[in-house]
């Protein structure tokens, strides 16, 4: 069910086992294990001198290759794309990659790579494993040149998109769509009678059109197939209609028939209203991802701020904590990098948050009703945390490595794509928001901070521990900043002024969104986000902040209490 | 009318128990002594005696203490509407900074075509960018007197501008200070942009001489130097004039009860900006003069935490004294240039730990100490009540934030 | 009238001629009434502060209002001063003057002062420095720059130190006052200003007996030259003064007249006097 509502989207069945074993967390890991482990090579017969069984042509051409001359290479790997099949992928790639030798003596290939100790070893040209007891020192490189690594990659894509598994398939055909040629129309045409894929289908056939338009004579065959091209928006499709209206250096059209002119000049101009539109999508879904980074630092800001009323400076030192609590995680368990981030977040909030109970108990306390005074020792308090990071770990910004179930994307079609990292921070952002929520709205703590906040001496006299509210929310607060750390070092470099840059952003969202209000701290960070990357192409990066902070300073003028002011007699 | 002010003279006498007149006139003094004094001897101390001589001043040493009396000058800016208004700025540096664009680009017109790229019209980052011509609002900047204009009015208009808007829709507090450091912080992206017309990145530097004298030379420095103190004095004693007036009352007023002040018929707003203004122009000056004696100006100085920084130092010497702004710029630059020079790292630890003790345990910073003990030692013969004022002033603050 | 009798109108040194009055504080009180409040209406949130109230004053009167809390007594005063927004209604100064235009600073500079239920006086200012500050004078920037007390201004400040009996603490810091000095104070403020209309929000709240008895001589005192508007909640000090006395209610004005005529309104026992008036009964039993 769920995988047919995806597909109807354009997500493939591949695509929908990732989105979904990422959604619960699983990690693609054992999703492509699974993957592969029904992926089996067909046995045809055995010979002993490869682990994979070939046969006794394909073995000789294996020896021919290894002593020939560029020139009788090409050939023989043309004589191998005719013989053989799939199995041939992995001599190809690692001849591409410059990793197939050969024994001097036997002329058995081998491919040769440094192993995950950065030794260099030797493993079977076929299986991938391990050849044990043999050196490279007896062995030499196939050598190419760059005309023969034309025609690998050629051949690979033969091969990718006659046997490959679907991702391989569709990709294959994507690249040969740059360049189609009588050769590549032969084999699309072949590739298209197997093909039982809808969506791969309709990508060779968009390359048999493009052939068609380029190659027919006949004017109504060439409209026609302009018109199978008008719905699609890979980049060569585009461009060759491009050059069906463009003109000459004397000014004449290239193309002579004005009716595929026409048919051109209307699919173009359907197909640049179809990218304008997706251009449209991905800046909102920046400016979403953006915002679910202001609202990720603001939120633990919206509540030390806005509902105990704290200036917190070193709030952006406490993201930066978080961060380099996972960049720790990840040197404590090197072997188990897919699971760091899950073990990161709860270190972070821990970490975070304990020193924003440190921090309220030995400072803030003390300069309760001060907020001026808060806000220049919680200053002071980040310039310290700043330079024992930097101390303790150097001023240079370290990588944080991203799980292999964070990085790729989706791609919904040739120019639209969602980054995995960007979306689970969107979704994290939110996730952490409603919990957030909730502790505010249904738990006894949030009943208590909600106390505090409104009357503080009311809340004393009612017997409610007023010190220890403030510690709990400002360790929360704190805390929500540490995850907020995590996310944020899958996106940038972790580094001792992290929180720095992002303090002001927070803060002008919490401002905007008005203070003490955690919805309008939502809705301030993703209008703030979505807002900033509207701008940003038309007015660059940097004027894009400026314009968004000097719109903040001047709404504040306007609605001094923000987008979603606390009301009634109570917020005098 | 002054006559007549002398007649009711336990208004004006010393012995009043009120802070504003007696006390303060007598600091003023003694601060414009202790800098005349300074001044000069550091100045002769540099150009007659001999390098050999123990009492000699280095050059070096000399511009050093030009630095600090400008950033003594930055800070009393920042004191001004901190101390006296309770208005906590936290972008003074963009006004110091503007100011110091302002010398910088007049200085670098004066360089002419003695540049890298010999151009005689554009600066040298210009020629590198490959433009064509001066921009328009880099027209007139090679006479002084314009320039100087344009140093000063550009930051006082942007602190009009800017004043206007905050202190008319009543923005107070915590607010206007997040306000005015994201001012200085959208200034710093703006100028960090080569497209600015500023140098971007590099600022400007690469002076050779203003007004035609040298800048190497060490006469222009002492000269410099003497300037700078000759500023700080003027500052010092008009800010000492006005905060003494009756509009200076309103001042301190408006920081203890705006409303109040309000409803007596002042119209705070205008207060504030004029305030506001008066202090932004104060900073100016010390950028502009800040300029020529360190050599560069780029957009670091923009930066938030430089006018956090400025903060420090006046809650340190003790705000809401004019003296306290300037013991506490010169004090701590001091630390700062022995501290960076034995252990730079622990600077900041330092400067950090500085903000969180002084905010805890000594808010109202040296001078609040050194008047408690002036009051104490005067406490015997002195007017009765005097207990217990600063801590009542520093609740009134912390209510009305 | 002669031509002597208008030379001597001219010159009539109790008065300043018209062309130097400004205009905007001139108020005109030609039909005897200085405050019209009509129709006026505030909420918060949902919550209506002030409900249609309609409310008159003539020139010169004591007027008292009451009401329990929530009522709509300081929201009232807060309209009339200028720190509250009002959603409809008007409320004229006089004949003339649109109060409802204008701002908190200018409707003081009319001559409307008002004291505060809590008292607010600058703590960090001496008495002296605060009585001086509230005295009637242009309040504009430039001239508070080089502003210097003229003897006339002195003299003044003695008179009011006299009278609000602070005159040994005339160089002491505002805050290290007592509760009830620094409401004296707040009093002597308003007074310095020389206001033509007072809004005095709960002026006996922490004063001893005395003071109180000495608050009401002083407040009936100030009536006839000056309109006086007392909000209190101690009824026998409001019994002490009041002539006309305003009941509020729940935004609107329940009822209107001398004190016994207030103390027997029904609607008036029935939602606010009830309680105390069964307790003077219990007394008088």
């Amino acid at each position: 069910m769920f995988a047919n509502v995806l597909s109807s989207w354009g997500i493939s069945v591949k695509q929908t086992r990732q989105l979904i074993g990422w959604v619960f967390s699983l990690s693609l890991l054992l999703g492509s294990s699974w993957l592969y482990a029904q992926q089996s090579i067909d046995k045809i017969e055995s010979t002993d001198n490869y682990a994979v069984a070939i046969s006794a042509d394909v073995d000789q051409l294996f020896k021919d290759l290894a002593a020939a001359n560029l020139r009788e290479k090409s050939n023989i790997i043309t004589s191998l794309d005719q013989q053989s099949g799939r199995e041939m992928l992995p001599v190809y790639q690692a001849m591409l990659n410059g990793e197939l030798y050969y024994d001097k003596e036997s002329l058995q290939l081998y491919q040769v790579k440094d192993n995950d100790q950065g030794k260099e070893s030797v493993y079977s040209v076929f299986s991938g494993e391990l050849v044990e007891g043999q050196t490279a020192k007896g062995l030499k490189k196939v050598r190419v040149n760059n005309k023969l690594r034309k025609q690998l990659r050629g051949s690979i894509a033969r091969i990718q998109l006659l046997f490959g598994e679907r991702a391989e398939r569709q990709a294959a055909a994507q690249t040969m769509l740059d360049n189609i040629s009588p050769e590549t129309l032969a084999l699309f045409q072949d590739a298209a009678e197997n093909e039982s894929d809808q969506e791969i289908r309709d990508l060779l056939a968009v390359g048999m059109a493009m052939n068609t338009v380029a190659t027919a004579s006949a004017t109504e065959e060439r409209v026609a197939a302009i018109g199978v091209l008008s719905t699609r928006l890979e980049t060569p499709v585009r461009n060759q209609l491009m050059n069906l209206v463009d003109k000459d250096s004397s000014g004449e059209f290239v193309e002579q028939d004005a009716a595929v002119r026409a048919a051109a000049e209307s699919a173009l101009k359907e197909i640049d209203g179809k990218i304008r539109f997706y251009g449209f999508m991905e800046k909102l879904f920046f400016g979403l991802s953006l915002g679910s980074v202001f609202l990720l630092a603001a939120i633990g800001l919206a509540i030390t701020f806005g509902v105990m009323g704290v200036i917190n400076m070193a709030h952006g030192e406490m993201i930066m904590l978080g961060a380099y609590t996972t960049y720790v995680v990840q040197l404590l368990m090197p072997n188990h990098l897919e699971w760091t981030i899950l073990v990161a977040i709860p270190a972070a909030f821990l970490v975070s948050g304990s020193v924003g109970v440190i921090i309220e108990r030995t400072v803030i306390r003390f300069l309760h009703g001060r907020p001026l005074e808060t806000l220049l020792a919680t200053f002071g308090i980040s310039l310290i945390l700043q330079q024992l990071v930097r101390t303790i770990f150097s001023p240079l910004n370290r990588q944080v490595s991203t799980p292999d179930w964070l990085s790729g994307s989706i791609e919904l079609n040739p120019v639209f794509s969602l980054t995995y990292n960007r979306l689970s921070i969107l979704i994290f952002s939110l996730v952490v928001f409603a919990i957030l929520m909730l502790v505010m709205k249904k738990t006894s703590l949030g009943l208590n901070v909600r106390a505090v906040s409104q009357n503080r001496n009311m809340a004393k006299a009612m017997g409610i521990k007023t010190e220890r509210v403030d510690s709990m929310t400002f360790g929360l607060g704190s805390g929500i900043a540490g995850v907020a750390g995590v996310a944020l070092s899958q996106l940038t470099n972790v580094g001792p002024n992290l929180g720095q840059s992002y303090i002001i952003d927070s803060f002008m969202v919490v401002v905007f969104g008005g203070v003490g209000n955690l919805l309008g701290t939502l809705v301030g960070s993703f209008s703030l986000g979505v807002a900033n990357k509207f701008l940003e192409p038309v007015t660059g990066a940097v004027l894009a902040n400026i314009i968004i902070l000097v719109f903040i300073i001047l709404f504040i003028q306007k609605r001094p209490k923000g987008l979603f002011p606390q009301k009634g007699r109570a917020a005098e | 009318m002054i006559s007549l002010k002398g007649l009711f003279g336990e208004k004006s006498a010393p012995t009043a128990g009120s802070l504003t007149s007696g006390f303060t006139s007598r600091t003023t003094a003694i601060v414009v002594v202790v800098l005349f004094a300074t001044t000069i001897l550091a100045s002769a101390a540099n150009l007659w005696l001999s390098p050999d001589s123990p009492l000699y001043v280095s050059t070096y040493t000399i511009t050093l203490l030009g630095k600090y009396l400008c950033y003594a000058l930055l800070a009393l800016a920042v004191d001004i509407v901190w101390g006296y208004c309770g208005v906590l700025s936290l972008g003074h540096a963009a006004f110091f900074a503007l100011g110091g664009y302002g010398m910088g680009m007049y200085l670098m017109r004066q360089i002419g075509d003695r540049g890298v790229y010999g151009n005689p019209e554009l600066p040298d980052f210009m020629v590198f960018l490959n433009w064509e011509s001066l921009p328009w609002y880099w027209l007139g900047m090679d006479q002084f007197w314009f320039a100087m204009l344009i140093a000063l009015a550009v930051p006082g208009l942007l602190a009009f501008v800017f004043g206007w808007l905050a202190f008319r829709s009543r923005v107070t507090g915590v607010y206007l200070s997040i306000m005015t450091q994201a001012l200085t912080y959208a200034l710093m992206l703006a100028f960090f942009r080569n497209e600015m017309g500023f140098g971007g990145n590099n600022g400007l530097t690469d002076f050779k001489d203003i007004l035609g004298f040298s800048l190497q030379s060490d006469n222009v420095r002492v000269a410099l130097f003497a300037i700078t103190a000759l500023m700080l004095m003027l500052a010092y004693v008009l800010s000492h004039f006005i905060m003494c007036s009756r509009f200076g009352r309103v001042i301190v007023s408006i920081r203890d009860g705006e409303a109040r002040a309000r409803f007596m018929g002042y119209r705070t707003e205008r207060f504030k900006v004029w305030l506001f203004v008066y202090s932004a122009l104060l900073a100016a000056v010390a950028g502009a003069l800040y300029v020529p004696q360190v050599g560069i100006i780029n957009p670091g100085e923009f930066s938030p935490i430089n006018s956090i920084e400025v903060v420090v130092w006046v809650a340190l010497g003790g705000r809401g004294t004019l003296y306290g702004a300037i013991i506490g710029a010169i004090l701590v630059n001091y630390a700062k240039t022995r501290f960076t020079a034995i252990m730079p790292d622990g600077w900041l630890f330092a400067l950090g730990a500085l903000f969180v003790l002084v905010t805890v345990f000594l808010p109202k910073g040296i001078a609040g100490f050194i008047e408690q003990r002036v009051e104490a030692m005067r406490g015997d013969s002195g007017s009765g009540g005097d207990g217990g004022s600063s801590h009542k002033q520093q609740n009134a603050e912390g209510a009305s934030a | 009238m002669t031509v002597l009798d208008a030379t001597r109108e001219m010159f009539r040194r109790d008065q300043v001629w018209p062309f130097l009055v400004d205009e905007s504080s001139a108020v005109d009180v030609s039909h005897n009434m200085i405050l019209y409040v009509e129709g006026l209406s505030v909420s918060f949130d949902g919550f209506k502060a002030l409900n249609d109230l309609n409310l008159y004053v003539k020139d010169g009167e004591l007027r008292c209002l009451i009401g329990a809390n929530g009522a709509g007594k300081t929201t009232l005063m807060d309209v009339i001063t200028g720190k509250t927004q009002c959603d409809q209604g008007s409320v004229y100064f006089g004949q003339t003057i649109n109060l409802l235009q204008r701002s908190e600073p200018e409707i003081a500079q009319l001559g409307i002062g008002r004291k505060f239920q809590k008292p607010t006086v600058f703590e960090a200012h001496t008495v002296f420095d605060n009585l001086e500050l509230s005295l009637k004078a242009d309040k504009g920037i430039w001239y508070t720059l080089r502003a210097s007390l003229s003897s006339e201004d002195i003299d003044r400040i003695d008179d009011v130190l006299e009278l609000i009996g602070l005159k040994e603490q005339r160089f002491m810091q505002a805050g290290a006052l007592s509760h009830g000095q620094k409401q004296w104070l707040e009093i002597g403020m308003l007074l310095a200003s020389d206001p033509r209309l007072l809004l005095i929000d709960e002026p006996v709240a922490g004063m001893t007996a005395q003071e109180t008895e000495r608050t009401a001589e002083l407040l009936t005192s100030l009536a006839g030259d000056r309109t006086v508007i007392v909000v209190e909640h101690d009824m026998e000090f409001v019994r002490s003064i009041a002539r006309t006395v305003t009941v509020l209610h729940q935004g609107t004005v329940l009822a209107e007249g001398t004190m016994d005529e207030v103390q027997n309104n029904r609607d008036v026992i029935e939602v606010y006097l009830g309680e105390e008036a069964g307790e003077e009964a219990g007394e008088t039993a």
